[in-house]
């Protein structure tokens, strides 16, 4: 076996894609390791960790690509290219043939109804992109992530000058004029406007407000640190302004982890004079100051799309959904047959996650009820996980965080990390798998069916060594999505998954049954 | 000045700089999309980059 390298001077392909065709490489008989990719300093780095590094490769710069891989047997970097090659020309075909201008310049001097520029690009060479299409008069969804907070203050403060938006940095999720940019769900059109600075949290809710007959007029992303004092809610109240005076949206939802004082202040002085009823979602921050000032506030995602749904119905917003959608004595009966089932040893939940906002949901909402959960994303800085790769008694996971994603797609597109560690999880102390599965534009082309095998392993495993691991999961999509709401459902029940209709419920479930399995270990 | 000059009432058009994916995703649903084909300035070399950022100050 031997390490051979194939280098391209000045081609340039986007990560993701490079980072997919990699998966299918890796594949091909013969093939035991590869990388593919620009020779950034990362990936260079990363090639020396897998022992994939040649003298070739460590010659090149960010803007050559190369393929470097350990074969064996018949494999050979021949046929690796023009598996590449096929590979690379099979996406260029299902992309079209279309004019692709080298700037954004030479994109608006062809095209200047051009308003709206979705920007994706490395970190560091995001900002200066975005200012150009400020000036140019662009709004601008920025999903990139590693652009610095200075950056994101400058550019926040042009976009509120010249009444633009300037979605971002690390903003995953927007619904502008109906069309769903990067990763959203297709919803029906409805009176809910919707401000987000958390993408996974916004998809739950729009989703929601769909399921549940509603529909949405607009979905604005501010990125996660927009209501940090530093940039102090920029581009939540200018999208929360732009909200109010839109003729077409008559409820407003606001979501975000709890603000910093000042900015939760700015934003909720506005609550007064909107005219229209505002849903605020501070992800389990304080509700009094919500209420003080005539806004709506909830207990969960889905208590506010619930709450948004009767509101955009000109009901009164109803009380804190803190229940199921079928009778709780059918819940009650489920947990206790399902603790029933369980060995003695069996007594750890894991959570394990693709969405952020959705896996600190998961811990707010069983935090009380089960106590400490160990987290790479922890609610208290003494629960972090030691090994992020090794769970610990109760653990959440959440597979978009850093730790996970440096030098791969986010989890939603490619949920391999994931599906790994629930085979992983399968071990004779855990008795609960708690789980997300995210649909829409931007997500996996299957995200139930990529984990449905490892469930079905999974389950098999503890119930070999005379367990029973229960596994419960919620959807968050819609039946438009491309994945479609139904069929992912019945993927995941077909392998043996207990399938909640939100995340709240999942986890409202997950904890009874811990419940049930700590009661009945009493009576032991 | 209109709220956001407007945006609510103009047909979406898009100019995608970067994954690829968003653009297909967009392009499989009808919309005014189009790639940017944009690559690293001064060819990724931080050296380089840095030294055009320098002239670039210097305006």
């Amino acid at each position: 076996m031997a390490v051979q390298t194939t280098i391209r001077k000045n081609a340039y392909y986007d990560s993701v894609t490079l980072m997919l065709i990699t998966k299918d490489l890796a594949k091909l008989p013969g093939v035991e390791d590869i990388l593919v990719g620009m020779a950034t300093e990362l990936n260079k780095e990363l090639a020396a960790n897998l022992n994939l590094l040649t003298p070739e490769l460590e010659a090149l710069s960010a803007n050559d690509f190369f393929v470097t891989a350990e074969l064996s047997g018949e494999a050979t970097m021949e046929s690796l290219v023009n598996a590449l090659d096929a590979l690379l020309s099979a996406k260029k075909s299902s992309a079209g043939s279309s004019y692709r201008p080298a700037s954004l310049q030479t994109a608006l001097s062809n095209e200047p109804q051009l308003n709206m520029a979705l920007i994706s690009l490395p970190g560091r060479f995001a900002a200066a992109e975005v200012e150009k299409a400020l000036d140019a008069g662009l709004h601008v969804m920025l999903f990139s992530d590693n652009v610095s907070i200075e950056d994101e203050k400058r550019l926040k403060e042009k976009a509120v000058s010249k009444q633009l938006l300037m979605m971002g940095p690390d903003c995953g999720t927007a619904m502008i004029n109906h069309i769903p940019l990067a990763f959203c769900n297709v919803v029906k059109p409805g009176g809910i406007g919707i401000v987000g600075a958390s993408g996974t949290g916004t998809q739950e809710i729009m989703s929601l407000i769909d399921q549940l007959g509603g529909g949405v007029s607009q979905v604005i992303g501010t990125g996660g640190r927009d209501l940090k004092s530093e940039i102090g809610g920029l581009m939540m109240l200018q999208a929360f302004e732009a909200l109010i005076a839109d003729p077409e949206t008559n409820v407003i939802v606001l979501i975000s982890k709890p603000p910093a004082p000042d900015v939760a202040k700015k934003v909720l002085d506005l609550v007064k004079d909107a005219g229209k009823p505002v849903v605020v979602d501070f992800i389990g921050g304080d509700r009094s100051a919500i209420e003080a000032v005539g806004a709506v506030a909830c207990i969960s995602l889905e208590d506010a799309a619930r709450k948004a749904v009767a509101l955009m119905r000109g009901e009164s917003a109803p009380s804190d959904f803190a229940g199921f959608d079928v009778p709780e004595a059918d819940i009650e009966a489920l947990a206790a047959h399902e603790a029933g089932k369980k060995a003695p040893t069996q007594k750890y939940l894991r959570g394990l996650f693709t969405g952020g906002t959705l896996a600190d949901e998961a811990m707010k909402l069983l935090g009380p009820e089960i106590g400490t959960i160990w987290s790479n994303i922890p609610l208290k800085p003494e629960e972090q996980l030691k090994d992020v790769k090794v769970s610990a008694e109760h653990t959440v996971i959440d597979f978009g965080d850093d730790a996970f994603t440096v030098g791969r797609p986010h989890p939603m597109i490619d949920p391999s990390t994931r599906s790994e560690r629930i085979v992983k999880e399968a071990a004779p102390d855990v008795a609960v798998l708690l789980m997300d599965v995210v649909l829409g534009y931007g997500s996996h082309p299957d995200p139930a069916g990529e984990v449905a095998a490892q469930i079905r392993e999974a389950r098999e495993n503890i119930a070999a060594s005379g367990g029973d691991l229960t596994v419960i999961a919620s959807v968050c999509g819609t039946e438009g999505d491309p994945q479609g709401l139904r069929a992912s459902r019945e993927t995941l029940s077909e392998a043996g998954a207990i399938v909640m209709p939100s995340n709240a419920q999942a986890v409202r479930l997950s904890a009874k049954i811990m419940k049930a399995i700590r009661d009945q270990g009493g009576e032991h | 000045m209109k709220p956001l000059n407007g945006l609510f009432e103009k047909q979406l058009k898009v100019a995608n700089l970067g994954l690829e994916t968003f653009y297909e995703d967009l392009k499989s649903q009808s919309v005014e999309v189009i790639q940017v084909d944009w690559r690293p300035p001064a060819g990724g070399n931080e050296k380089m980059l840095s030294l055009l950022g320098k002239l670039k100050g210097k305006k």
